[in-house]
């Protein structure tokens, strides 16, 4: 069993990062988009963690930056479910390409 | 001293007149506005009798020299220490008399118009614009100020521009409004350039300060603008060449005098206010009014007035003896009377015996003024009865219009020069002062006198003798009292203003001047008068063919003066060929092609640029995601690799 390094971690948190990049490109639904949206942010959070632990363990910085992500993550969750939700009601739809519209 | 009050009462009643009939006129005063603007002008005329009266007999003299006085000044604008506009009241023995005349001429013209405009259509309108003209031309002759001349001058131009084209349903009365408003602006702009250098040397607009400063050498001002020249003449030449340059082109002076004839478009009485006996006169009230400064520091720029005048005499009687429209005979001799005052003042010097030129001028002026407007109005009774300005209409009138007849005899004998009426006297001082100062002169002032008393009586044998009148239609005779007894008036002036001493009024530094009388010297001149008289009647008073015969034999000579020697068609050359074609058409190329393009490019650059970019912003979010990261990318490895 080895021992899990900081190379490991970044690793998996390039991973996520490319996984949620992708999603956020390629997927027509909004909720799938935010939810792509959300595994960048964790693979940031991640990252936080991954350093902190590592590199510089004396120290809290990355882990309350980890915690102010999570917060407004969330709170963007419900602004952009929000905005969801409305587009559903006019277009009865939430397809990206419905959101065009906004441009006028 | 006089009463302010009164003397700007002469040119503010006339200015009430035309408020008054221009707003209200046309509701209220369709029949009465005839007999209100004449009534106001009476008011004006006597006052300004009163005033003239007083000034040449009461308080104008001071010790035996008549004073410029300045009864009101109220600054208008002022600029700098010294140099304001003010619009003031300056009286002095021309203005005094310009007064008289200019009141006096617009009385008579206004009675008359009472029967001749009766009528019309726009009767108070015509009358608002009489009592415009007056109001004008009165401030101009009262200015102190030189920048206050300007502004009456540009009035004095606006209303001519309104009466020469009263019939604006007529598009030669339009043509020719146009032609005279801008062949004057044009000469204006040297006018407004010339006050310009005058004031900027001798810093201030005031006339008294102007000319107390430019014609004592010792002055700053005078330094200055003797000092300065530009092309090897000084600056005070220049500006007082182109003041006259205005004066020429209100005065009709050769080669800016092609508007005069076209103004006869207009009403006939308004040709003999304005084209004859007033506004055409302005330019030699202007250089009257500037003449100690012309005269005694800048003799070139006097003796460029001296030869204008002169030639403008010549040319004009010319043109004269070979015209056919009446009103047009009248227009070339008005041109080249007033070119007889022009070269006065030109052969002038300041003072004492050697200014003769001035008086004489002023008193021509005078006198003029009396016979030409009576001419002009006896033509507007001959056009009123006949319908038509030709000659060829006319013929044998003598007994249809007696007074209007005996009237023109006498305008023509004044005109011509005959002994004892007023033209004589006053010709016969211009002669002698040119005969004194300048033989070129002297003798061009002879032949065109010459031919003053030629074409006169041409134009009074073919109206009045030649052939039988054939008159048709309703006879309306004379056209009643209004019209007649200003006919009887001036004629009474004509005959009898030339034994008005005027040199005790009237003369360059404001001395009594002697004028005496030269029998010897007034042989050549009448002579030449009654020779110009006989050859007129042996030619025109019965109808025969010598006048065509001699017409032929002078074929070239006549085609040209009959076509006024071409110079309307050389300005037409000039304006549609030289100036259009090599300022016109290239100023308008830069314009459409580089000024408008510049603003062309501009709109279209900025379209097309936003054309490229507007695919940018689709509204697609994942497009923009894509821009995003690569952008990132991009920035990341500008940083990475070439930043360090």
């Amino acid at each position: 069993m080895i021992e899990p390094g900081l190379y490991h971690m970044l690793f998996i948190s390039t991973t996520l990062f490319f996984i949620g990049v992708y999603g956020f490109f390629t997927r027509r639904n909004l909720v799938t988009m935010l939810m792509s949206v959300e595994l960048i942010l964790n693979s940031v959070n991640l990252n936080f963690i991954a350093f902190n632990k590592y590199l510089w363990y004396d120290k809290m910085d990355g882990l309350f930056f980890t915690i102010f992500i999570i917060a407004i993550a969330a709170a963007e969750a419900a602004v952009a479910i929000a905005i969801i939700i409305n587009l559903y009601r006019s277009h009865k739809s939430i397809d990206v390409e419905n959101a065009e519209d906004l441009k006028y | 001293m006089p009463n302010a009050t009164y003397i700007a009462l002469i040119p503010l009643l006339p200015l009430a007149g035309f408020l008054m009939l221009g707003i209200f006129g046309r509701k209220y005063f369709k029949n009465t506005s005839g007999i209100i603007g004449t009534t106001l002008l009476l008011v004006s005329t006597v006052l300004a009798l009163y005033t003239a009266y007083g000034y040449f007999f009461e308080y104008g003299k001071v010790d035996g020299i008549y004073q410029k006085l300045v009864p009101l000044k109220y600054t208008w604008l002022q600029f700098s220490e010294g140099v304001s506009i003010d619009m003031g009241i300056i009286l002095d023995p021309i203005s005094a008399m310009m007064l008289v005349v200019v009141t006096f001429i617009s009385l008579m013209v206004h009675i008359y118009s009472l029967g001749y405009m009766k009528g019309d259509e726009r009767f108070p309108v015509y009358y608002a614009f009489l009592g415009l003209f007056t109001f004008s031309m009165l401030g101009l002759v009262v200015s102190s100020n030189i920048f206050q001349i300007y502004i009456f001058w540009e009035l004095v131009g606006v209303s001519s521009f309104l009466l020469i084209g009263y019939y604006y349903d007529k598009p030669s009365a339009v043509a020719a409004c146009k032609k005279a408003f801008i062949v004057t602006r044009f000469a204006d702009v040297g006018f407004l350039i010339g006050i310009l250098i005058l004031s900027f040397h001798s810093g201030t607009l005031d006339f008294n300060t102007l000319i107390a400063t430019l014609t004592s050498p010792e002055t700053a001002g005078y330094k200055s603008a003797a000092a300065a020249s530009f092309i090897g003449v000084s600056a005070l030449t220049w500006g007082l060449a182109l003041v006259f340059i205005g004066g020429a082109g209100k005065s009709a002076m050769f080669p800016l005098h092609i508007w005069l004839p076209d103004a006869m478009e207009g009403p006939t009485p308004v040709s003999a206010l304005i084209h004859a006996a007033t506004m055409v006169v302005a330019g030699v009230f202007l250089v009257a009014r500037l003449f100690p400064v012309f005269a005694i520091s800048s003799p070139n720029a006097l003796s460029l007035v001296g030869y204008v005048g002169a030639i403008s005499a010549l040319i004009a009687a010319l043109i004269a003896c070979t015209q056919t429209d009446i009103k047009r005979v009248l227009a070339y001799s008005t041109m080249s009377q007033i070119g007889y005052m022009m070269f006065a003042l030109g052969v002038s010097k300041y003072g004492g015996e050697d200014g003769l030129g001035f008086t004489a001028s002023m008193f021509h002026l005078f006198t003029h003024a009396m016979f030409k407007a009576l001419l002009f109005l006896g033509a507007g009774a001959v056009i009123h009865y006949i319908h038509s300005n030709e000659m060829k209409d006319m013929g044998g009138l003598r007994k249809y219009l007696p007074i209007t007849h005996i009237t023109f005899l006498i305008a023509c004998l004044a005109i011509a020069g005959v002994p004892p009426f007023a033209g004589f006297f006053s010709k016969e001082e211009i002669l002698l002062a040119a005969y004194e100062h300048n033989p070129t002169i002297y003798w061009i002032a002879l032949i065109t006198s010459g031919l003053t008393a030629f074409y006169m009586f041409r134009l009074y044998f073919n109206i009045f003798w030649n052939k039988e009148a054939h008159v048709h239609g309703e006879h309306k005779g004379e056209g009643g009292f209004a019209m007649m007894m200003p006919l009887v008036l001036l004629a009474v002036g004509a005959a009898v203003a030339g034994f008005i001493p005027f040199g005790h009024f009237v003369s360059s530094d404001g001395k009594r001047l002697e004028t005496a009388f030269h029998l010897q010297f007034s042989i050549a001149p009448v002579a030449l008068g009654l020779a110009g008289i006989f050859i007129a009647m042996w030619m025109y008073k019965t109808e025969n063919n010598k006048p065509d015969k001699f017409a032929a034999s002078l074929s070239g000579l006549y085609k040209a003066t009959y076509h006024k020697f071409y110079i309307d068609e050389i300005y037409t050359f000039i304006t549609k060929k030289i100036i259009f074609n090599l300022i016109g058409r290239p100023a308008a190329w830069i314009d459409k092609n580089i000024v408008d393009g510049l603003v062309n490019a501009t709109g279209n650059g900025t379209k097309d640029i936003s054309e490229i970019i507007k695919g940018f912003q689709s509204g697609k979010v994942q497009q923009y995601a894509i821009y995003f990261l690569v952008s990132v990318i991009g920035l990341a490895l500008l940083f990475i690799y070439w930043w360090k």
